[in-house]
C-alpha cells in the first residue's frame, strides 16, 4: 500500500493505521461493498486512487476523484484515473445536482472548514453520499482524555493537537444528530471496531458511540 | 505542392491547385519540406469578413493508422509554429516541442500521427498580413483581415476534413495553444477524444491584454512600421517588434527563475560601466531574445495574433456561461497549469475545471510545482510529463490504440 508523504493522505489520517484488506484499506472496503456496478462515483480526498481504481476493476464504476495533494493527483493521472486537484471546501459548488450516484468521503469531513455545508453539498451533487470518519466517542479517546487529561491520539487520529488538520471532530451521535438537522436520510450504517471489524449500527445507539473506532454512513438527500 | 503523407483523398471544398502567387513564407514552408494546404472555398471568419483563397502550411510526424485513430493535433502557442518535432528551417534550432515529440517520446512519432499547423495570421507560411493580397498583387498589411482564435481553429478543421480524419485522438497545446484546445472543444466536440489545454485560460485577462497592448504600442511607435505598410516600402519594423517580444519574454519567467539565471549579475565583472549599454546579464538577454525574435517573426503578425488571444473569451459565445461551452461533452479532459505562472495563473484553469465539472465532464487537473514560470510548459519537467504520459496511456487505453511500445523515461 502506497502512502503518500504530504497531503491529505497523510494529514487526516494515517492511512495505513487502519487494517487493510487485501490491498484495501479496511473501510475502503466496506464503502465499495455499498456501491452498485457501473455507477457513476466522486471521491473526495481519493488519495493515490485506491478506492477508485478498485471500484473501475471490481464494479466498472465511472469514477472522478478530487484530491488536495499534487503528490496524489500526479499519482492518480497517472495511472489514468480521472482526478483534480482541489478539496471539499473550494471545490464541490460547481457540481450539478444529481451528478453522481454516489459521493465518496472517507476520512475527510473532520478535516473540512465547513462540515456542514459540505455534508449538503455531498447529498446534493450525489444520489447517495458515503461518509466515513473517525468516532471522537471511542471509548478509548474517552479514556485517554479522562486519564491523562491531555488531547488523546490513536491509531487513527495520529497528530498532535498543534498539527492536526483534524479541527472539526465529531462522534457518531453529533453526527447522526446534523444529518437529521439537514432532513438527510440514513439508508445503511457501519461501525468498525479497531481491528477495522464492521459491524451494523442497530438499535443499540449509544453503545455503538462507545464501541466505534470509525462509522461509514450511506446517507440520502431529503 | 507538398501534400500529406496520407493517402487521404482531398475533399471537394478543396483546391489543390498552386496557381496562387507564392509568397514568401510559402516559399519558405516549402524549401523546408513543409506541407501547405492551398483552400479556394471562402472562410467565414468571426469579424463577419471572409478570406478566399486561404492557405495552412503545416506539418505531419509519424504515421495515420488505418482507421485514422491516431492522430494528434498540436496547437502552438503566440510566437510559436508547425516545426513541432524537427529542425527550424529559420533558426536552426530544434522544435519547440522537441523534448515532448518524437520517436519513442511522450507524444511518439510511432505511435500517434502528430499535426500542427501554422496559425492563421501566423508568418511561417500560413495565410497572414505578410503574404500577397490576390485584390492587389501586394501585401496584405493592414488590410488583413483581423482573426480569432475560433478562426484559427475553424481553418483548422478544414486541414483536418481534408486529411480524412473524423475524430482527432487529442488536441493538446499550451499558452494560446491550449485556448485553440478549448475551442475545438467547444466548437467541435464531436471530432475530439481528449483534451490538454495547458497553461491556459478561457479568456485574456485585464493584464494580459494591458502586455499585448505595450507589445503593439512598441510596434506601431517604431517610424519603420510605417502604418503597417513596411513590405511594400521596403523597410522592418525590427526595433519595434525586438521591444514587444522583450516585455512579453519577462511575462513569461517567473521572477524566482530570472533571479536564479541572472541575479544581479554584470556582463564585465570589472564593475559597472555608467551608461546605458547592457551592463547587467538580464539585458543582454533580452536583447538577444528580441534580436533573434525578429529574424524569424513578422511585426504585423504579431499584432494580429496578440489580438485574437485579446478576443478570446469562450464564456462571451456561450451566453456568458463558460458551462454552456462545454456541455454534453464526451471529451475527456487534462488541465495542467504551473505554480509559478503569473501570465496564465492556475486561478484561470480552475475556472475552466469548475466548468467542466458543472457539465459532470470527464476532467482531470493537475497544478505542476516549478518555479520556471509561464514556459515551463516548453521545458523538461519530470512531473508535467508523468502527468500527461499517464493520461495519454489512460485515454489511448480507452480508445482502443495499441499500447505503446516506447520505454518510460
Amino acid at each position: 500500500m502506497t502512502v503518500l508523504t504530504e497531503g491529505r493522505l497523510d494529514t487526516a489520517v494515517s492511512r495505513d493505521a487502519a487494517l487493510a484488506v487485501g490491498d484495501l484499506r479496511r473501510d475502503l472496503a466496506v464503502i465499495a461493498e455499498m456501491i452498485e456496478p457501473r455507477s457513476r462515483v466522486l471521491d473526495i480526498g481519493c488519495g493515490d486512487g485506491m478506492l477508485l481504481a478498485h471500484l473501475a476493476q471490481s464494479k466498472a464504476v465511472d469514477g472522478r476523484g478530487i484530491e488536495l495533494s499534487q503528490a496524489g493527483v500526479n499519482a492518480c493521472v497517472r495511472s489514468a484515473l480521472s482526478v483534480i486537484q482541489g478539496d471539499a471546501d473550494h471545490d464541490l459548488e460547481a457540481y450539478p445536482d444529481g451528478a453522481f450516484d454516489y459521493v465518496v468521503l472517507s476520512q475527510t469531513l473532520q478535516a473540512t472548514r465547513n462540515p456542514r455545508l459540505v455534508l449538503e453539498s455531498l447529498v446534493r451533487i450525489g444520489r447517495r453520499a458515503i461518509v466515513s470518519f473517525p468516532n471522537f466517542g471511542y471509548w478509548k479517546i474517552r479514556l485517554r482524555l479522562l486519564a491523562t487529561g491531555r488531547m488523546p491520539r490513536s491509531s487513527l487520529l495520529s497528530h498532535v493537537w498543534w498539527d492536526t488538520p483534524n479541527i472539526h471532530l465529531c462522534t457518531i451521535r453529533d453526527f447522526l444528530e446534523l444529518a437529521q438537522d439537514l432532513g438527510i436520510s440514513t439508508d445503511r450504517s457501519l461501525i468498525l471496531d479497531s481491528a477495522g471489524r464492521p459491524y451494523p449500527f442497530g438499535a443499540q445507539g449509544r453503545l455503538a458511540n462507545l464501541l466505534a473506532e470509525q462509522g461509514v454512513f450511506l446517507l440520502r438527500r431529503p | 505542392m507538398t501534400m500529406s503523407t496520407t493517402n487521404a483523398a482531398p475533399s471537394p471544398a478543396v483546391a489543390s491547385s498552386s496557381s496562387q502567387a507564392v509568397s514568401s513564407s510559402q516559399a519558405v514552408a516549402e524549401a523546408s519540406g513543409g506541407q501547405v494546404l492551398r483552400v479556394a472555398e471562402p472562410l467565414s471568419l468571426d469579424s463577419g469578413a471572409s478570406l478566399a483563397p486561404y492557405q495552412i502550411a503545416y506539418r505531419t510526424y509519424g504515421r495515420l493508422n488505418a482507421d485514422r485513430s491516431n492522430a494528434v493535433l498540436i496547437c502552438h502557442a503566440l510566437t510559436g509554429d508547425q516545426y513541432v518535432a524537427e529542425t527550424h528551417p529559420v533558426t536552426g534550432k530544434p522544435g519547440w516541442w522537441s523534448t515532448l515529440a518524437g520517436p519513442g517520446k511522450l507524444l511518439d512519432t510511432d505511435r500517434y500521427f502528430l499535426i500542427c499547423t501554422n496559425v492563421l495570421g501566423g508568418c511561417l507560411g500560413s495565410s497572414g498580413p505578410k503574404d500577397i493580397n490576390p485584390a492587389t498583387g501586394e501585401a496584405w498589411g493592414l488590410e488583413f483581415p483581423m482573426i480569432t482564435v475560433g478562426d484559427m481553429v475553424r481553418a483548422q478543421r478544414v486541414l483536418i476534413d481534408h486529411l480524412g480524419i473524423d475524430r482527432l485522438f487529442c488536441v493538446i497545446g499550451g499558452s494560446m495553444g491550449g485556448m485553440q484546445v478549448l475551442e475545438w472543444a467547444a466548437r467541435y466536440p464531436e471530432r475530439l477524444f481528449a483534451a490538454v489545454p495547458i497553461a491556459t485560460a478561457a479568456r485574456h485577462s485585464a493584464q494580459n491584454i494591458a502586455f499585448h497592448e505595450v507589445g503593439r504600442q512598441a510596434i506601431m511607435a517604431d517610424p519603420d512600421w510605417c502604418g503597417g505598410d513596411y513590405i511594400r516600402q521596403g523597410r522592418r519594423p525590427q526595433r519595434g517588434l525586438a521591444v514587444a517580444r522583450m516585455a512579453a519574454h519577462i511575462t513569461y519567467l517567473s521572477e524566482q527563475a530570472l533571479h536564479r539565471k541572472f541575479g544581479r549579475n554584470l556582463r564585465n565583472p570589472t564593475g559597472l560601466g555608467y551608461g546605458f549599454e547592457a551592463d547587467f546579464e538580464v539585458e543582454s538577454y533580452l536583447r538577444y531574445q528580441g534580436k533573434s525574435f525578429v529574424e524569424r517573426f513578422d511585426a504585423n503578425s504579431y499584432l494580429y495574433i496578440t489580438r485574437a488571444m485579446d478576443y478570446f473569451d469562450l464564456a462571451a459565445e456561450h451566453g456568458g456561461k463558460l458551462a454552456g461551452a462545454f456541455k454534453d461533452t464526451k471529451t475527456r479532459y487534462c488541465v495542467i497549469s504551473f505554480t509559478s505562472d503569473w501570465l496564465f495563473p492556475t486561478s484561470e484553469s480552475r475556472a475552466v475545471v469548475h466548468a467542466l465539472n458543472a457539465v459532470a465532464a470527464d476532467v482531470s487537473f493537475v497544478e505542476i510545482e516549478t518555479d520556471k514560470g509561464h514556459d515551463a510548459f516548453l521545458l523538461d519537467e519530470p512531473e508535467f510529463f508523468q502527468t500527461l504520459r499517464g493520461f495519454l496511456d489512460g485515454c489511448a487505453r480507452l480508445s482502443g490504440l495499441a499500447p505503446s511500445t516506447a520505454p518510460s523515461p
